[in-house]
């Protein structure tokens, strides 16, 4: 007979290193959303014709703790009409729910804080606790642009919580696993990009949603609803909204990578370097190695959507559901239906390629339909415009 | 359980009236073009119904034109559409040449209209810009801005203010153009063609800007000529009416140009018009600029103090917003009797609550941003 272990019971030790990691994470973190926000605005300057920040530090690099420090001190304002308790708990609810993803989010082989088996369907259930935290904050700041942002979050976040969700699934189903090192480990060979590019897509479109980025900053659309939810914040409350933002974000791309760039797996077999005679065999700096390489990749994906922030406008309300539901959501379930077929039969791996491929050519030849159009309308109206001024030039030669 | 399902039921939204609410939308929401308010009665994300305020600017300029000499009122005008200031001035100065029957010097003419296209290119520039950041994208804005602050430095040169220029006088110009004035705008114009290619490029057929503006504030003909639109807004419905063509007034009748038109009256087919213009205007500087000739730039007349006869008269202009007419009445002394500005986006922006009704709130932004009101000019 075994003794009897609370389920809850740790040790001392266990305690004082969970507690060191955390604060670790939560530095780390902090750093990785100053050094954002700098390439952020650096990298939309440089897209705008602007140099973006200069004037703090060596190419504008302390501009971030400038911002940081300005907010910590500005007057916290809290309306006197608003649910005091939930204004208060709104922003903490949305930052927990950014800082906890990353408890099982691993940068490397070792560098994790907590790896669980279930780590994909840690990461999916903790994400949407922060919708929660968005309508609260619209509602409870007693704002009318503030509810409508909230209302829009919440419509927006869970319908595009959907096709992450069923993404997840056909990866983990490629994995056979939700263990995010096994995951990464299962891509040593190939990475999932290649195999399931529709994932990919989708997972990234409906990702930028999640963290509503452009185009699908609706619900705190500045020129609609005039920041949505965080209408009333101001000081430290706004900036732990705006520090769960860039966490997100962050996190999308690291899943991005993670779930289909091979997360640290090099693109070549690592034997290779062997006749390197300085390359030391130290296990902590191929570790080390591997966080580097894995940072390249998240923030190339960053680049992108920063890049999609500098470029596209902003869809509708009721656009952005219509593209959730009747694109999004059908193509997520595709991509399982695929995978389900591909690993049932055993077909080789080129198949699922092409399946998900062919996924992909008709979407784009839909998008395609739809953006020529009104090109086609505009090619209309120039034939009618030509004919005018050819009938006026006639007439004026016979006058 | 039971107490659960009561309730449901007695408290269920499912059973009740739609409830609307009351939005208040400006005049501090970013994106109301200035300090127009718009209160706004939502069920949900669509618009009910929508009650415009105006007059947060009002400065009573008509009644100050009263007051105010005749070559003192183009100060005035410039600062009713204080976005293309030239295209109001020359419209003043026109009325009043007319009532007075006074001649222009040729190259005074080319002059303004040199200016004045390029003013309209600068107006359209703007529009581009913020039409983008209404419908969320913020490049384009930039992009837009670079051509204009192009434009706003060759002004700068001639007239010696960036915005506000009291440049025009009746009966021609305050002075000749700078010595440079070729060759600024020989360097002007082919980065300005970029300019407009590069903001039409980047947002005109985008396809996420396509489904936010096409279908989207559709208005008929008919009913856009009983709201006394006029501008791209009424060339946007598919009417080719330009008063620079149906009116021709200054030296318009000289020069080569077309009238772009739109199809179904949207907001696409209102920037669309917008963006052509741009070209089309770049057109006519062209053809200026070779057909100018030298000599005086303003008549001696103008120089002294002005007396027009008693009479009354009314003069219309195409602004880049639309036909600005101005009627002048005056009794024979040195300042007007009464002096009563037909302003575009005005007429224009009186379709609002008709455009608005059972739209979506962000098409609200994106509706009130095609129709390119200029609030100094609503409320004058």
């Amino acid at each position: 007979m075994q003794p009897f272990v609370p389920p809850l019971a740790v040790g001392l030790v266990e305690v004082i290193w969970m507690v060191v990691g955390l604060l670790a994470m939560f530095t780390g973190l902090s750093i990785v959303v100053l050094s954002l926000v700098w390439l952020e605005r650096k990298a939309l300057g440089r897209l705008q014709l602007r140099l973006g920040p200069t004037r703090t530090g060596l190419f504008g690099l302390l501009q971030p703790v400038a911002d940081a420090v300005k907010l910590i001190l500005k007057e916290d304002v809290i309306p006197s009409s608003s649910e005091r308790a939930i204004f208060w708990a709104a922003p903490v609810i949305v930052a927990l729910s950014a800082f906890m993803i990353w408890v099982t989010i691993p940068a490397t082989e070792g560098l994790v804080l907590r790896n669980l088996e279930l780590g994909l369907f840690y990461i999916t259930a903790f994400a949407v606790i922060g919708i929660l935290g968005l309508v609260l904050a619209g509602w409870g700041s007693a704002n009318k642009y503030g509810v409508l942002g909230g209302l829009r979050s919440a419509a927006q976040l869970i319908s595009y919580e959907i096709p992450v969700i069923m993404v997840v699934v056909a990866v983990g189903m490629l994995a056979k696993s939700l263990d995010l090192r096994v995951i990464v480990a299962a891509q040593e060979q190939i990475p999932y990009v290649a195999v399931l590019p529709l994932g990919m897509v989708v997972f990234f479109i409906a990702g930028l949603a999640e963290v509503g980025r452009t185009p699908f900053d609706i619900y705190h659309a500045e020129s609609e609803v005039v920041g949505g939810p965080f209408v009333e914040y101001s000081g430290a409350h706004w900036s732990v909204f705006f520090l769960a933002e860039y966490i997100n974000t962050f996190a999308i791309a690291a899943l991005v990578v993670l779930l289909f760039l091979g997360g640290w797996s090099w693109p070549f077999d690592t034997a290779a370097l062997a006749w390197l005679p300085s390359l030391p065999d130290i296990a902590w700096l191929g570790g080390l190695l591997s966080v580097v390489w894995f940072l390249i990749k998240v923030y190339s994906v960053i680049l992108v959507v920063f890049w999609i922030r500098g470029t596209f406008p902003r869809l509708r309300i009721d656009q952005l559901m219509a593209f959730a539901w009747k694109a999004m959501v059908p193509l997520s379930f595709y991509a399982i239906v695929i995978t389900g077929v591909y690993l049932f039969y055993d077909w080789p791996a080129w198949t699922l390629t092409l399946m998900s491929l062919t996924g992909l050519v008709v979407v784009g030849y839909i998008v395609y339909r739809r953006m020529m159009e009104p090109a086609r309308r505009i090619a209309e109206i120039k034939a009618r415009q030509a004919a005018q001024m050819a009938e006026r030039r006639a007439s004026r030669q016979a006058s | 359980m039971a107490d659960i399902q009561t309730n449901l039921a007695t408290n269920s939204p499912v059973n009740a009236e739609p409830v609307e609410m009351l939005l208040n939308m400006g005049p501090q929401h970013p994106s109301t073009h200035g300090v127009f308010r718009m209160v706004l009665w939502v069920d949900g994300e669509k618009i009910v119904d929508v009650e415009p305020h105006i007059g947060y600017l009002h400065r009573g300029s008509e009644k100050l034109c009263e007051g105010e000499q005749y070559h003192q009122v183009i100060t005035l005008f410039d600062r009713l559409d204080y976005v293309a200031n030239f295209n109001n001035e020359l419209v003043y100065c026109q009325a009043v040449e007319k009532l007075m029957g006074l001649e222009v010097p040729e190259r005074a003419e080319y002059v303004r209209v040199i200016l004045c296209e390029l003013n309209r290119i600068a107006s359209h520039l703007l529009y581009v810009g913020t039409i983008g950041l209404d419908a969320g994208a913020m490049t384009p804005t930039m992009f837009a801005f670079r051509g204009r602050e192009r434009i706003q430095s060759v002004f700068e040169a001639v007239s010696g203010a960036r915005m506000m220029h009291n440049y025009f006088r009746i009966g021609g110009v305050k002075e000749d153009l700078p010595d440079n004035f070729e060759q600024l705008i020989a360097e002007l114009l082919p980065p300005l063609r970029e300019d407009v290619e590069e903001s039409d490029r980047i947002l005109t057929f985008n396809e996420i800007f396509l489904t936010r503006l096409k279908d989207v504030g559709t208005i008929g003909p008919e009913e856009a000529i009983d709201f006394g639109f006029t501008g791209p807004c009424l060339r946007g419905c598919g009417i080719e009416y330009d008063v620079r063509k149906a009116h021709p007034y200054s030296i318009y009748d000289r020069f080569d140009f077309d009238i772009p038109v739109g199809l179904d009256g949207d907001c696409w087919d209102r920037h669309w018009v917008r963006v052509q213009e741009m070209y089309e205007s770049l057109k006519i500087i062209e053809q200026a600029l070779e057909q100018m000739p030298g000599g005086e730039v303003v008549s001696s007349l103008g120089r002294r103090l002005i007396r027009p006869p008693a009479g009354e008269v009314y003069m219309r202009a195409e602004n880049p917003r639309g036909e600005i007419g101005v009627h002048l009445i005056s009794n024979g002394t040195d300042r007007p009797y009464r002096l009563k500005v037909r302003p575009p986006s005005f007429c224009n922006l009186s379709a609002i609550r008709r455009l608005l009704t059972n739209s979506w709130i962000a098409d609200s932004v994106v509706i009130l941003g095609s129709l390119d009101i200029v609030l100094g000019e609503v409320d004058r």
